[in-house]
């Protein structure tokens, strides 16, 4: 009996410190670049199935696929929000942003007409044309249109519900490209899977490799915050961004930087859980239920917040899969929703 | 009776009292004016009444009945009207529906559509607004979306109506044509209780005013009472002066 | 000017449903069966992105709950069926009022979701609506699984042309119930709280009881066709019944179309399902990409949707015309 409660303890924090890692990541960019991700997820499909192919293909073990998924994840996050939630926050377009839809538009195009036979070209070459044909416009919208539209910063509420929405279409189409790449097939990869006993229950070590990593990266992302200077630019523009920009802090920057770094915190989420469980294009969804819940239960945009609430649902979750397995996530709303009626602040909230 | 009064009314932000202990009372039929410097609480202290804050402790009666906790829009249908020291019209309904609505929703009983609209006509005509009435309220000047506002907030047909500072950002003629719509409401058997800045329109209009002060308050009493009190030129005027 | 294109658009549109409908309620007379297929999927989506822009699309509130209750019509559709004999269903009054139970159920589903989530900020509604799909779907697969046994079930099949004039009636009544609603006081509420929900309270609003209200109405034209849509296919089970693409396509197609007009969602619907009557079936990948492109142009660059640009260029006509008879 006792092994058994320990049992589902040690699995609750396994799991928890997955969901913590996933839900830091939405709580810094909800909490400091007030976007609420709903594409969150697909960062975490885009390091898994990175992973995947890295390993399966070119052998790359998985540990040093977080040093290169990490990065890559961050830069795609910084990218996106310099220009799409840039310009959704100034109401200014921003040179980059038409190049990149309009590319990913023609290729599309492009690639449904030569299905048809339609066109024949090679694919590459058909990248090249679609990317010029986009810099271009992109150009020459910049010098004619966009310049007569002035920089206005959006309130509060409507940049809040147009994020939301536009990290909907970011959700569509990440997902998408990776279906088009990846295919729909669940596929896995075993690593480390050699069981290690803690007190008599047997645990695989890439689940305590994942636990490691969540544990370190939360460490290193609070002292982060707390000890340097960038860290203490996040934290005052997340509290005030008015003040903190009159105080000297370059407030578009930070903001990146914010959506940058919870993208490579769920890039490198993908990474440990493509070690422990099967991966597949369509799995975001499910990371984003699953990171928006434990954000809400730790507070909507609290850090530490989420890094507790993460635990705490890994634990109930780990517990009630011990008495019914598939009832895992109708527990977590089942908390969700009694939260919502008693505190809607959530643990942490102010 | 007092219309509308107030025991020991307290509110907290965090551990900062905004409001403490405050009581006090209106009569029908008076303009009770509301001063402090800024952050005194006096704010805070309308957003108690009109419920959308609610108070830490205290209780809050109108007509006798005690309405601590209730609904906003309960509060508004029982007869307590405001505006917003931030003005809060409906920028894409047009300057008709903005007044309408407060009709069709404000009044305790159900009121007709035409009746709603007819009563809009005249209120925007006794506000002044009347030309304008099918322009979307957002392309109003910032003087006419203070009377708009009014406007809706009488069209709810309140018998307490509160002003959080109607003439704050106006100039000299249209700080004139607001006092004078003050009077006119006043005249129509409407109890106001009002915050301004404007010292000149607070001491030709009320017959009483209070003065509140880091949450608390510190003196109460007539126009003239209020000018020669030695506290209220220290923490108030002075503080004034000194900006001025 | 502005007063005489105002009355003229206000004549012109209705005229232009009414000769749309006419043409769609003889359609089975002369169409093919392809036709009549095709446009019934246009319908379902015209029915779910209308009903989505009613409550969300005015208030300000994103509902993305559109799934959950277009799966609850599937369910209630399909246990109802099983429950009656297939000799039953012929009756077709029977099948309305099964879809009309579909669309009661629904309706209390989002009335209960409601009101736990719309006293708070709209940020709480949108992520407890986000997971409502998937929590439903999860608690019938562990029911199937551990009381029945099978996963999924069978739904008694009924004709085409019979869905199709049900699902054209749903239409025509959601489009009544939601010009009337517009047209209400209740319509003038919603966009005040759109607008400023705190002066909405404060000028007597019960803007909870609104919100929950005409959301629950919202999700009965959504459960309704739901439980119409289930009789065409054969077998049901948790993973068809609760697709949360069901939920994402309709809040793209009401952003693209501009939800500020009542037309606009329509129009986006239409595109769009069309689109995906082309393309779904042997490109879906690209489909769904092409999807989110335009959407995240949409937001981007027409805030108020393509009617939004449509009636930008008419006023633009306009005060030209009008600029130069003055000059």
């Amino acid at each position: 009996m006792l092994t058994s409660i320990l049992d589902v303890l040690i699995a609750g924090l396994l799991l928890g410190g997955l969901y913590a890692l996933i839900a830091m990541g939405l709580s810094l960019q909800y909490g400091v670049a007030r976007v609420f991700n709903i594409s969150h997820g697909e960062f975490i499909m885009l390091g898994g199935m990175a992973t995947l192919t890295l390993f399966t293909v070119f052998k790359i073990n998985p540990l040093i696929a977080i040093v290169i998924c990490g990065p890559i994840t961050f830069v795609l996050g910084y990218i996106i929000h310099r220009t799409f939630f840039r310009h959704l926050l100034t109401s200014l377009p921003i040179f980059g942003e038409i190049t990149i839809l309009c590319t990913l538009f023609l290729w599309t195009v492009f690639r449904i007409l030569a299905d048809y036979n339609y066109v024949r070209l090679n694919q590459f070459a058909a990248l090249a044309i679609c990317l010029v044909i986009a810099i271009i416009l992109d150009f020459a919208l910049n010098r004619t249109a966009f310049r007569r539209i002035h920089e206005s910063r959006v309130a509060a509420g409507v940049f809040e519900s147009t994020s939301m929405l536009f990290s909907f279409g970011l959700m569509f189409i990440i997902k998408n490209i990776a279906f088009i790449g990846w295919g729909p097939s669940i596929r896995s990869y075993s690593f480390l899977q050699q069981p290690v006993s803690i007190a008599g229950a047997l645990f695989g070590m890439n689940r305590l490799v994942t636990l490691g990593f969540s544990i370190l990266i939360g460490l290193a992302f609070y002292f982060f915050l707390t000890r340097t200077r960038i860290g203490k630019a996040i934290r005052a523009a997340a509290s005030d961004p008015t003040v903190a920009q009159l105080m000297g802090v370059n407030i578009n920057q930070v903001l990146a930087l914010c959506f940058g770094l919870g993208a490579a915190m769920a890039g490198i989420a993908g990474v440990l859980i493509s070690m422990c469980y099967p991966v597949n294009a369509n799995m975001g969804i499910e990371y984003t239920i699953i990171a928006i819940i434990v954000v809400a239960l730790g507070g909507l945009g609290s850090i530490p917040g989420s890094f507790i609430g993460g635990f705490a649902l890994g634990i109930i979750g780990s517990i009630v899969s011990f008495f019914e397995p598939g009832l895992a996530l109708v527990a977590y709303y089942f908390i969700f929703g009694l939260l919502l009626l008693i505190r809607p602040k959530g643990i942490l909230g102010k | 009776m007092h219309i509308l009064e107030g025991e020991r009314v307290t509110k907290y932000f965090g551990g900062l009292a905004a409001v403490s202990e405050v009581s006090f009372q209106v009569d029908p039929g008076e303009v009770v004016g509301l001063i402090g410097p800024n952050g005194a609480g006096k704010t805070t202290l309308f957003n108690l009444i009109s419920a959308s804050l609610v108070p830490n402790s205290g209780v809050i009666r109108f007509k006798g009945k005690n309405i601590t906790g209730m609904a906003p829009y309960h509060i508004c249908r029982m007869g307590i009207g405001r505006t917003f020291q931030t003005v809060k019209i409906f920028p894409n309904l047009s300057v008709m529906e903005n007044v309408r609505i407060g009709a069709l929703f404000g009044c305790g009983g159900r009121i007709s559509a035409t009746e709603a609209t007819r009563k809009a006509e005249e209120l925007l005509e006794f506000v002044g607004l009347p030309q304008v009435s099918s322009t979307p309220a957002g392309s109003l000047t910032f003087a006419n979306q203070k009377k708009l506002e009014v406007a809706r907030a009488l069209a709810t047909q309140p018998e307490v109506l509160l002003l959080d500072e109607i003439m704050a950002g106006l100039n000299q003629t249209e700080i004139g044509q607001a006092m004078e719509l003050v009077n006119r409401i006043r005249q129509s058997g409407v109890t106001i209780v009002m915050i301004e800045h404007v010292m000149k329109a607070i001491m030709n209009i009320c017959d009483r005013i209070m003065v509140l002060h880091h949450g608390r308050k510190i003196a109460e009493g007539t126009p003239s009472e209020i000018a020669k009190s030695e506290t209220v030129i220290e923490i108030y005027l002075g503080e004034a002066n000194a900006a001025g | 000017m502005n007063k005489i294109s105002f009355n003229y658009s206000k004549l012109l549109l209705p005229g232009i449903l009414l000769a749309i409908l006419v043409v769609l309620a003889t359609l089975p007379l002369y169409g093919s069966n392809y036709s009549i297929v095709l446009l019934t999927s246009i319908i379902m989506y015209v029915i779910l992105t209308v009903s989505w822009a009613l409550f969300s699309g005015s208030t300000g509130y994103i509902s993305l709950a559109t799934a959950a209750f277009f799966g609850v019509g599937i369910y209630t559709s399909a246990i109802l069926g099983r429950t009656f004999t297939a000799s039953i269903l012929a009756n077709e009054y029977f099948v309305v009022f099964i879809v009309i139970i579909g669309g009661l159920i629904s309706a209390c589903l989002a009335f209960i979701v409601g009101a736990i989530t719309l006293r708070l900020r709209g940020i709480y509604f949108a992520i407890f609506t986000f997971g409502l799909v998937e929590l439903i779907k999860n608690l019938l697969l562990w029911y199937e699984v551990k009381f029945t046994g099978t996963r999924g079930r069978f739904v008694v099949v009924i004709g085409n042309e019979t869905i199709y004039y049900v699902i054209l009636g749903i239409l025509l009544l959601l489009l009544l119930v939601t010009y009337f609603i517009r047209r209400s006081r209740y319509g003038l509420a919603l966009e005040s709280i759109g607008e400023h929900e705190e002066a909405a309270a404060h000028i007597g609003i019960n803007v909870t009881m609104v919100k929950v209200i005409i959301f629950a109405i919202s999700a009965v034209f959504v459960g309704m066709t739901g439980s119409i849509m289930a009789m065409r296919w054969t077998y049901i089970d948790p993973y068809i019944s609760f697709d949360p693409n069901l939920t994402f396509l309709p809040v793209l197609m009401a952003i693209f179309g501009g939800t500020r007009q009542m037309y606009g969602p329509i129009i986006g619907a239409v595109v769009f399902a069309y689109l995906e009557e082309i393309l779904l079936t042997r490109f879906p990948y690209y489909y769904m990409l092409i999807f989110g492109i335009v959407l995240a142009a949409t937001i981007l660059y027409l805030p108020n949707g393509l009617v939004g640009v449509v009636q930008k260029i008419i006023a633009r006509l306009a005060g030209g015309k009008h600029a130069h008879s003055r000059g």
